[in-house]
């Protein structure tokens, strides 16, 4: 286990960890202040990556497919919301579940219809280096970089919007009264729509980042979404910044723990079992301390303003 | 009797048209095969509805349970113990240790927090699952045969197969029942309401919640256990969050005003999946619909649905008009 190893499974992880706050950050938004559990958020991730991935092919440019995706994210999941959505708003938590099981389910088999059941090829974005020596002897992808920069910007980004305009003070004002933002004369199924249209943009932009780097195909939104409300549990709801930091722990130790932890076992058990069980205790140490942190301080770490 | 009827109606309509099916033309092994595991999802869904419906205990880690009775069944089996008075026992206490632990932390959350802390324990369980290479590891294990009974090869028998999980399904939706009936249930569904006052009058709720918890889980192990032997091969995918998805999907399309609820949402999303996957290639295409449509207009879900239907027939609104009526005569 080299220093340069362990610099790439660090990189490595938190490209993943970027990857993972920009669906997370939606869906702890509408989850937080419209107390709205929504299935469906992994399935604008898929979109995403799907959206631009046939886009860049037509557009014959990876950056302009990314581009364009993102508008065209925001306008399904403006449709999503006023089709199925608002109807929702005043249900309980196990009928919001159900319906956007039934959203997702649809959605999936409809990019197996468009696209096929095969992992879909995605045109490498052009314009870049391939790779860069960020240590004497380690090459580094160059792209893989740019996502942990456009992750960064957009965390930043985030936050100004949310603690320092005008749109992100009703928003958090929205989450821990509702009905008294109301009373006051804002339209808050207006703001709660523009909420919940932005959020699904963002996770089509982690899905249209991702799509060079993972496989395209259908349902691949669906482990996403687990672990994006893992992110958003250990974050603490509604909390943008809780959001951040948990997806950056659990994208690093998702990673690292796969690289690393058959490595280390292997100094106590023999080659072959240290490989499995290895493997099954990275698989499950997000899920470890997942349930420790809900043990030990069940708001999660950033409470969030229901809290 | 006539108000129990009318309450019970339902079950007392599925329940025999379960057990006449073999004979009206669903005979065949393959629809045989799909009943079975419709009635065995059935069993589960009516365990996890005890914990959702009843205690208002929303967990996302159920398919453990029945997973871990499964692979109870494939270790045995491994072991090259078939007996089914060791096997189904075995079974059922291995799940019920596993809720009795798991519970034991998750119960100490509520709300959002005790879905995600139960599906931490069941990706755990998940992982564990995949990691036993002698059970196949990821691949899954496939059974030498079905668990025997009293030494004889009964459960072969596909008829046999088919009464023994029915005769299961309607003990477990009895027991269940009468479960939710009794005092201890009531503890549980006014902890459910509410917490705050039940400590009020001296009941503590988490000792009834871990209890129920344990008793739904060992229900889930005898499940796990029987889908086994209806497919007589095991595999992680058995622990999956997704599969415990589907175990609450089906109890919340069925209703959860009613247990027998969980035996319609079983019986439909088994069903219906199979009857769409026949008739269309993009059969999800109608199916996700499907379930988004139940959600906004089956307020009660199916279990709700004769209600529902009866209120808009002229002959239910006549009745509830002749209600007033009929108080104001007795008065």
């Amino acid at each position: 286990m080299s220093l340069s190893l362990v610099l790439v499974q660090l990189l490595n992880g938190a490209q993943f960890g970027v990857l993972l706050f920009l669906v997370a950050a939606g869906l702890t938004l509408v989850f937080g202040v419209m107390d709205f559990i929504n299935l469906a958020h992994g399935v604008q991730y898929m979109l995403g990556a799907y959206v631009a991935a046939s886009l860049g092919v037509w557009a014959g440019d990876f950056w302009l497919g990314l581009l364009m995706a993102l508008p065209v994210t925001l306008l399904i999941g403006l449709a999503l919301e006023w089709l199925v959505f608002r109807h929702l708003y005043q249900r309980d938590h196990l009928a919001q579940v159900l319906a956007t099981f039934g959203v997702i389910l649809t959605l999936d088999e409809a990019a197996r219809a468009i696209w096929g059941s095969a992992p879909l090829n995605v045109p490498q974005p052009g314009g870049l280096p391939g790779g860069i020596e960020i240590m004497p002897g380690l090459i580094y992808p160059v792209y893989r970089l740019v996502i942990i920069g456009a992750g960064l910007l957009v965390a930043l980004l985030l936050w100004f919007l949310v603690e320092r305009t005008r749109a992100g003070m009703l928003i958090r004002a929205g989450a821990s009264n509702a009905p008294m933002v109301s009373a006051l004369g804002v339209d808050i199924r207006r703001l709660f729509t523009a909420v919940f249209a932005f959020g699904a943009m963002l996770a089509g932009f982690a899905g249209a980042l991702a799509s060079p780097v993972f496989a395209v195909a259908p349902g691949m939104g669906d482990n996403v979404l687990i672990l994006a409300f893992v992110v958003i549990v250990i974050g603490g709801i509604g909390s943008i910044r809780g959001a951040f930091i948990a997806a950056l722990l659990v994208g690093l130790l998702d990673t690292a723990g796969r690289a690393l932890l058959p490595d280390l076992l292997r100094l106590v058990m023999d080659a072959s079992s240290a490989r499995q069980t290895g493997a099954a205790i990275a698989s499950m140490l997000v899920y470890i301390v997942m349930a420790a942190i809900l043990f030990f301080r069940p708001v999660g770490l950033f409470p969030g303003p229901r809290a | 009797m006539t108000a129990f009827l009318r309450r019970q109606a339902v079950p007392l309509l599925v329940l025999p048209a379960l057990a006449a099916a073999p004979f009206l033309g669903f005979g065949d092994s393959f629809a045989l095969t799909l009943l079975a595991r419709a009635m065995i999802l059935g069993m589960a869904a009516v365990s996890l509805s005890l914990l959702v419906g009843g205690a208002g205990l929303v967990s996302l880690g159920h398919a453990a349970m029945m997973g871990i009775g499964a692979y109870t069944v494939a270790a045995l089996d491994a072991a090259g113990v078939t007996e089914g008075l060791v096997v189904l026992p075995t079974a059922v206490l291995a799940a019920a240790l596993f809720a009795l632990a798991t519970g034991a932390v998750s119960l100490r959350t509520s709300g959002v927090h005790f879905i995600m802390i139960t599906l931490a324990f069941g990706q755990m369980a998940f992982f564990t699952a995949s990691s036993i290479s002698t059970l196949g590891g990821d691949d899954g294990y496939t059974l030498f045969g079905r668990t025997e009974l009293f030494g004889t090869r009964l459960l072969e028998n596909r008829l046999g197969f088919h009464f023994l999980c029915l005769g299961l399904l309607a003990l477990v939706w009895i027991l269940c029942s009468a479960l939710l009936e009794s005092r201890f249930g009531r503890v549980l569904r006014a902890a459910r309401e509410n917490p705050q006052r039940v400590r009020a009058i001296g009941f503590s709720p988490y000792p009834y919640r871990l209890v129920a918890y344990v008793l739904a889980g060992a229900v889930a192990g005898l499940a796990g256990a029987l889908l086994a032997n209806a497919t007589e091969f095991v595999s992680p995918a058995a622990l999956s969050w997704s599969r415990s998805g589907e175990l609450l999907f089906m109890v919340i399309l069925g209703g959860m005003s009613h247990l027998y609820g969980a035996i319609l949402g079983a019986l439909a999303i088994v069903l219906l999946e199979e009857w769409l996957s026949h008739l269309l290639e993009y059969w999800r295409l109608a199916f996700g619909p499907l379930l988004v449509l139940s959600v906004l207009f089956l307020r009660d879900g199916l279990a709700g649905l004769p209600a529902a239907v009866l209120s808009r027939l002229p002959v239910g609104r006549a009745t509830r008009r002749g209600g007033p009526e009929r108080s104001g005569a007795d008065a």
